[in-house]
Parts: C-alpha cells; structure tokens; sequence
C-alpha cells in the first residue's frame, strides 16, 4: 500500500490536535504505520491550524505535500489546502459555508487571496467557497459535505445540553466520517475516544454517540465506503506513539535527569511541562525517582540554575528555543570556563528576534557553534528523527559529564510537534558514563578542580558529595580555582580546555557522529543535518527505486565537526548536494570551512516549513538530470 | 572550628579600610558558631569587590556571573537541600542587572541566604553609581547628580517575599555575625543587606558618616530590637499580623538620614519552605534529590525501568 495521507484543518481552539491524535492512535492500532505533525499559528483561538497524518505499511519517514482526505472544519481550511489535494482525493467540509465568500475570511493572506481568486475572476465565477470546491471537483476531487448542525441539535436533543457543548463533539465527527468512508469499524473509533477521554465520562458518552450519528450519516451519502487498509499486512509488534519533545523528555529521564529549568518559550515549553506530569520515574529495585523542574524568571536563571545544579552532581539540563538560548549564552560561557556539564535543548525555530514562534527553521546552527564571547569547548549535536531524539538526549549527558562541558542537543519545531509509531526505546546497549569524578576524600581540605593533565580531564568533585571542599569560577584561575591573570597560567587553561575536546572527537563513535544512508556507489551525495532526515531518506528510496541511485549522509555530531570521518567518505567523484532549512547555508559554510571543499548544489527553504519529500525528490531528479540550478530553494505558496 | 580555620592563605586585593572585611570577619565567626563542616557549606559571589568573598573562606567557593548569583545558588539548594547555600554580592550585581532574580528568589522561599553587600557605588568599574544611590547624589567618582531614584532593598525584599528580612553593619562585627547565623538559620529566603562603606568611591556615605551625626553626637545606626521592634509572624499568624508586621517593615524600610534601623525587620515563619512543597509533590525528593538521582546498575546501565516507564507510551 502506497502511503495515505489524511490532513486536518480549522481554527485553533476547535480540537485540531485531538482529532489528529485519535485518528493516529485508530490507524496505528489497526496495525499501521503513522506519522503525524502539526502546523499552528503564534495564537490561543481562531487562527489556522492543522494537521496531517500519514499512514503506511511500513515505518513512515517524513511527512507529505498531498492529502489524499482532507477535513476542513472551516472555510478557510479550504482555501488552505484545496490545492494540494491529490486529484483523486476527498475533501470533507462542512455544508454551511459553502457560500462563504472569501472576502470573509479576514485571516487569510492577501497573496493567498489573490491566488485564490484570480483563476474564479477570470471564469466570471464567485470568489466563494463553492465555486472553489467545483474547480476542486473538475480536478477530480470528490467534495463531500457534512451537515454538522443537524448532528449538533440531535446531540442536544438527546443529551440536554447547551449549543456549545454539542459544537464540542465536531472533531470527533470529522473523524468518524473520514474512518466509515476508510471502511475502519465504528467500534474501533469509540474504543479509541474512550481511551482519549477515559477520565471523563460525560465527554465518552456525548462523542461515542457523535461517532454512531457520523457513521450513520455516512451511510446515507451513497458513496462506496474506501478500503485502503483492507487486506494490507500490518504489523502486530509492540509500538510506541510518542513526539519529539516526549522522546527527548523520555531520554532525559533514561539518563537520569536530576533537575531541568525552563521558561515557557514556544516551541520548547511541552518539553519541560510533559517531565512536570511525570514526577514518578519508575527503577528496577521499586523504588522511585522524580526530577526537579523548575520554571524559572528568564532563560539567564533557567541555564545558571542548572549550572548551579550540576556543581552537585545532579544531571542539570534545559530547554529553550532560540530566543531564550540568546539569553543563556553567558551561562553557556560561564559553563564553558567553569567545565560544568549542563545540557541545553534547543529547539529552533524562525529567527531573528521574535521571529515565527510556531514555525521550523536550522537557523541557530551558527549561533549555536559560536556564542558566547571568548572560546571555550562545548559539544553540538543534532538529532534527525523522533527516534533519534530519545538517545540523543540520554547521549548529551554522557558527553557533558564525561568531557564537563555544555552541550547543545539542535532540535526544531519540525520534530516537536512530529508524533509517531516506533520501536520500543531500547537501553541495553545504553551506558551511563558519569566522567571522572573525585570520589574519595584524600588527606587535604581542598580539590584541585582544575588539575592540569594531558587529555585536559581534571576529576570533578561535587559540592558536598566529594567531601572537600573546592572553588570554581567564572574569571580565568589556576588548578586551585582561584583567580589568575597569569600569562602562562592563562595559556596552560585554554589548552586543557581545549583538549577536551580533541579527546570527544577521537572517542565519540562514528554512528554517533554520522549516518550514511543509500547507494554507497552513487555519483551524488546528499549531505543535511536534523530533522531533513526523514524526507531525505524517503526522497532518495523513491530515486533509488527509478535507478537515480543517490548516497546521502546525516551529520549528527555538528561539534567537534567530524572532518576527516566525512572526508573520507567524499570522494573527488561525487557530486555533493547540501540541504538545509535555512536561508545562509549554515551547514554548507561549516563544511567548506572544515573540509575546503566544493559544493555543487545547495537546496534551501527558509518559509517557516519543513522539507517536503514530493518536491525534493524533483529537485533531486533535475539535479540528476543535469538540468539544476547550483541554488535551489524551495516554497510552499499555500500552505 | 575556629573563626580563623575559616580563613584562606590567598591574598585579598580589597582596598584598606573596605567595609567588606568586615563582613567576611563576620562570616567566618558565623560559621564557626554554626558548626558547620566546611564541605557542608557553598558560598556563590557574584561579581564585583564583594564577589571575591568565597576566594576568602575556606569553605566551597564559586565565583558566578554578574547578576545572576541568585539562580546558581538557587539550583545547588535545589539539588542538594542539606547544604548550607549562600549567595553574596554587591547591590549594583543584585538589584541592578540582576534585580529580576532577586524578585523571583524572594518569592520562591527557598532556604538560602543572601547577604547584600550595599556600599551605592560599582567600585571594581570605579564608583559609577549603583541603583541604590539617590536620586540628587553625587559621589567624587560620578560626573553629575543622580537623575534617577533608588531602589530600597529592604522594601524590595519585603514585596518579592522573602521571609526573613534584615539591614546590618560591615562594621558592627557581632551584630552582624548575630544577624548572618539567624538568616542562615531561618528555613526560607533570607535576605541581609549589609551597609558598606567604600572608602575609595562613596565619599557620601563612608565609616564616618554611619557612625556619627552632629545632631546627637552618635551613630545613626539603631538596633531595632532596643527599641522593643518584634519582627516575627509567628506559625499560625492570622490574617491581622500579617498586615501588622508587614506595614511595621514598610515603615522602618523609610527610615533613612539621621536614623537608620539595623537588625531584624521582618520574619514570616507561617510561609511554607520551597523543598517542603518540592517534597509533597515529588516523594522521592528528601532521599534521592537531583544531586543523587543518577543510579546505576552493576554494568554502568541505567537504573530507569524503561518498560515501566514507556507503558502509557505503548499503543
């Protein structure tokens, strides 16, 4: 089966995100793969929301441009998305704004509007929302409209309720309509509802009898119900159904989180408020943990808490996202200087200043390499996939303690809001390595917290626990932790801290550095980092399997760069494509930086939106082909 | 342990006469009545002369960044609540750029301690002036009259809510001392501002000026407590003493010229403590905080039962 995508959309605040959730959790519970993302506006209630579900047979990568069934809970939905529905798609809408003219519709761009109006303009139709859905219709589109009202009222009828609270049921209708056209059983949808709203009852109760009205309407329509999942073979292994902030959550917890700090910042603040539900960790001997998270003033107090923190000993981490990381590089710094191991999440997002708080962008990548005023060593990875997520964060603990550094584990909103079916976590392989800590107590009151050595790894002692006392500090110091302006003192320091780093690079193994992915004989290679991942590798299967054989390779480990792992591996042969979000190219100057050489293509997108495999896999061709601009940079007009 | 074992052999660079010998002195004698082990106790500087203060003690030292002295003690307490935290620093470091955490420390109650080494002046920079100088002063070091108000630490620290207020002398060793060991001991946000003089950069406010007024021929310090000023909220306060004790402080707070309150201004006992909270959200706080959280199995494999933990997970 050839993966299906279902999309959902209307203004925030009209149950957009559940509606997604319970139809991933039916489809996934069918034995199905599902990945599901969602795209939002800087809003509580009105503004355009939605969400796309893919479903497949096998492990879905990445998300699409093409609803094959697209829901629209409003007008503007329509105008959204009508364009990007396949031509032998579904479009659920609701029947009563089918004369809504799009002058309406105040929240729509006016480049949108003027592209939307143009080609109905020109064939002296209405700029409505039914002459939108007859050009729909003439590309092959089935429309179908969906009486919601009449579904209210016998939903009030029959439980005695306000108006507003039958208007309540309408994402759950949207669902069971679209699961009866997919031929998915009524049963299977309420059993779902009831595991969704399992602690209210009354709320059961209302959508169980909104699915049974939405199936029974479906019946009447006379279309022949869809079955696109019959006789597909599923799977029937153990899944998990978790997003990226979860699964960074997950691995923080699996490494043994102490404490993590945090102020609400879009597109980060779930990560810290999903640890905050999950005071209990359960352990093997029965007994139980539970982090500390701390919300705190700004992100100055959010990362120098968690500095302040991991002097103890406790696993020290935070979250942020751009803005917030701009307020913590002096902590960064301090942690730098100081050797603390602290672990920063950052999840970007569209930059500069307030930028575009609910969309993706990998536009902190130079930032990141680089803040903070001075030079110390720190640990930069970034993670490609939701899966990725998990042990990336467990990982970023082991570096920071094992090397006492920061390290900034690049996330995005992309993998943020990304949900998706997966393996189990598995931590068999996964070693808890806590570097080199001064555990015993000798003869003297004091710890040399900055003993010089040749790999530049001093014993940490923690406050307290060490047992002797130590000093640490901000201002350039001598083995003792005191203060030195000393010329020689100041060079030997910078050398030790420095040479950590040279020891990550030699030690970090290379899967945790990069992944290579595809036809290793292939005369193109692809290189990215982060969350292109999974549009990357679904786009050069497709090209693989219409013999464009192309290899491509994910940088994971961005800090210390690995040069020569990558060097050996670009061979003078290849035709190197470089694919980023963002507009400067930040990986593309880091590569020629570290290895000097030359770039054929570059594939950029910078509106705020991920990858899309459809039109990477045509940039891809026409790179192929020969045909290519040097500078590709893709767009998404509508949506 | 002596007052004396508390010292360290390193060279301190204050200027001669600087007020806070004083209150380093008075540390030290602190600490020893206290009892502490020096390994028990963590003294966080921020940044500037009065930063310097953990490189003096022999106890853990940690010299943070300016402004933010607050938060790094705040995530030590947090992690490991049996230690005895101190946050020192100067006015200019605590209510100028980092006036934003000294309000949010307050209110969050947590048992520290935080000693406010006031002198008006940014001394280490060369007597620029600090948020506390008032609005028409001129210290030798300013090139023009103040054009903006002061701060009131005191009255600051009262809104923020800390629960244990005080204003003390660098010069007056065994009030102060007497002042520091009862903050320390107070189980909540304990905030001491501690008058400094500069000799180099406030010649406005110097040993002088505190000690002697020509009106009285006396100190213009007073002790509250000689004049029978109770400060305490007691556990079960009702509604009525707050409001007492809280306005009796604003009103002390706004005495400032030729009479100036030390000692105790206020004490609620009846707020609860923050790791008291922390520990009736989370139960395994008191035994295993953050500081001791990471546990491992015999082969360095994490303790975490991720089957356990992944069932709400699980499809």
């Amino acid at each position: 089966m050839e993966n299906y995508l279902w999309r959902i959309g209307g203004p925030q605040g009209s149950g957009i995100d559940r509606a997604a959730l319970l139809f991933s959790r039916l489809c996934a519970k069918q034995g199905l793969y599902v990945l599901a993302r969602r795209e939002y506006h800087s809003n509580i209630t009105g503004r355009h929301s939605y969400s796309d579900v893919r479903i497949g047979t096998q492990p879905v990568l990445s998300h699409s441009a093409s609803p094959r069934m697209l829901v629209c809970l409003d007008a503007e939905s329509v105008c959204r998305h009508v364009h990007n529905v396949l031509s032998t798609g579904y479009l659920i809408y609701d029947s009563h704004i089918a004369d809504t003219h799009l002058s309406q519709l105040k929240l729509l761009d006016p480049l949108l509007l003027e592209n939307l109006c143009k080609p109905l303009q020109k064939a002296n139709l209405n700029c409505n929302i039914r002459e939108l859905l007859n050009l729909a219709e003439q590309h092959g589109i089935t429309p179908i409209a969906m009486d919601y009202e009449t579904l209210f009222q016998r939903l009030r009828d029959e439980f005695a309720i306000p108006k507003t609270n039958a208007e309540r049921s309408r994402n759950v209708i949207a669902v069971a309509i679209s699961a009866a056209l997919l031929g998915l059983t009524s049963e299977d949808v309420c059993h779902e509802v009831a595991e969704i709203f399992h602690n209210k009852p009354e709320a059961v109760a209302l959508n169980s009898e909104a699915v049974q009205l939405a199936y029974d309407y479906v019946a009447t329509l006379g279309i022949n119900v869809l079955q696109p999942f019959a006789n597909v073979e599923v799977a029937r292994d153990d899944r998990l159904w978790v997003n990226g902030v979860q699964s960074v959550a997950l691995g923080k917890l699996a490494a043994g989180l102490g404490i993590q700090t945090y102020y609400p910042i879009s597109p980060a603040t779930d990560e810290s408020v999903f640890l905050e539900s999950n005071y209990v960790v359960p352990m093997n001997d029965a007994t139980h943990a539970g982090p500390v998270i701390i919300q705190t003033e700004d992100e100055l107090a959010a990362i120098t808490m968690a500095c302040g923190a991991a002097l103890t000993g406790a696993r020290a981490a935070t979250s942020t996202s751009g803005p917030g990381f701009s307020l913590m590089v002096e902590g960064l710094g301090w942690a730098g200087m100081t050797e603390t191991p602290v672990v920063v999440s950052l999840y970007q997002r569209g930059g500069p200043a307030t930028g575009l708080p609910t969309r993706t962008e990998q536009g902190d990548l130079q930032f990141v390499l680089h803040a903070g005023h001075g030079e110390f060593p720190r640990i930069v990875l970034a993670s490609g996939d939701v899966e990725e997520c998990f042990y990336d964060a467990f990982r970023a603990f082991n570096y920071a303690e094992r090397y006492q550094l920061p390290v900034i584990h690049l996330l995005d909103k992309n993998l943020a809001s990304t949900a998706q079916t997966l393996p189990p976590f598995v931590t068999d392989d996964l070693v808890i390595d806590r570097g080199e800590i001064l555990h015993t107590a000798d003869s003297s009151r004091h710890a040399s917290r900055f003993l010089l050595s040749k790999n530049g790894i001093s014993p940490r002692p923690l406050l307290e626990e060490s047992r002797q006392i130590f000093w640490t500090s901000g201002v350039e110091h001598n083995e003792t932790g005191h203060v030195s302006e000393s010329p020689e003192v100041r060079r030997r320091m910078k050398e030790k801290r420095e040479a950590k780093l040279v020891l990550a690079a030699k030690e970090i193994p290379l899967d945790e550095k990069i992944g290579v992915y595809g036809d290793r004989q292939a005369s193109l290679m692809l290189i990215s980092w982060g969350s292109n991942k999974g549009a990357i590798l679904e786009a050069i299967d497709r090209m693989n399997q219409e013999n464009r054989p192309i290899q491509a390779i994910m940088v994971k480990l961005l800090w210390p760069f690995p040069a020569r792992e990558l060097e050996m591996l670009v061979k003078s042969n290849k035709k190197l494509i470089l694919l980023e979000c963002n507009q400067t190219g930040q990986f593309s100057q880091l590569f020629r930086q570290e290895l000097g050489c030359n770039i054929n293509h570059r594939l950029l997108k910078y509106n705020g939106r991920p990858f899309v495999v459809e039109e990477l896999v045509q940039s891809l061709t026409s790179i192929f082909d020969g045909t290519a601009e040097e500078l590709m940079i893709h767009n998404n007009l509508f949506e | 342990m002596k007052p004396k074992e508390f010292e360290t052999e390193i060279k301190n660079d204050w200027c001669a006469g600087c007020g806070d010998y004083g209150i380093l002195r008075a540390m030290e004698k602190a600490f020893a009545e206290l009892g502490l082990a020096p390994h028990q106790i963590a003294v966080f500087g921020g940044i500037g002369c009065s930063g310097k203060t953990p490189y003096y003690l022999e106890v853990n030292g940690i010299h943070t960044l300016h402004g933010r002295v607050l938060p790094f003690a705040t995530g030590a307490k947090l992690a490991n609540p049996t230690m005895t935290v101190i946050a020192v620093g100067g006015d200019g470091d605590g209510l100028g750029i980092g006036a934003g955490h000294f309000v949010n420390a307050g209110r969050r109650n947590l048992d520290l301690t935080y000693l406010l080494f006031n002198n008006e002046v940014y001394g280490l920079t060369k007597g620029q002036a600090a948020p506390t100088i008032r609005y028409g002063d001129k210290t030798k070091a300013m090139t023009t009259a103040s054009l903006q108000s002061h701060i009131n630490p005191v009255m600051l620290a009262l809104t923020s809510g800390y629960t244990w207020i005080g204003r003390g002398y660098a010069y007056y060793l065994d009030q102060l001392t007497t002042l520091i060991i009862d903050a320390i001991r107070h189980k909540g946000s304990a905030f001491l501002e501690i008058l400094q003089p500069c000799p180099v950069y406030n010649d406005l406010h110097d040993k002088h000026w505190y000690e002697y007024t020509a009106a009285s021929g006396q100190s213009r310090l007073y002790a509250l407590s000689d004049e029978g000023y109770e400060p305490s909220i007691s556990v079960n306060a009702d509604e009525n003493m707050h409001q007492e004790k809280f306005a009796q402080c604003v009103q002390k707070a706004q005495e400032w010229g030729d009479r100036i309150p030390v000692g105790v201004f206020y004490q609620d006992l009846s707020a609860p403590e923050f790791t008291q909270q922390i520990s009736q959200q989370i139960k395994s706080y008191r035994e295993r905080p953050p500081a001791k959280q990471v546990r491992l199995e015999q082969n360095s494999k994490p303790m975490v039962n991720m089957q356990s933990l992944l069932r709400k997970f699980t499809l």
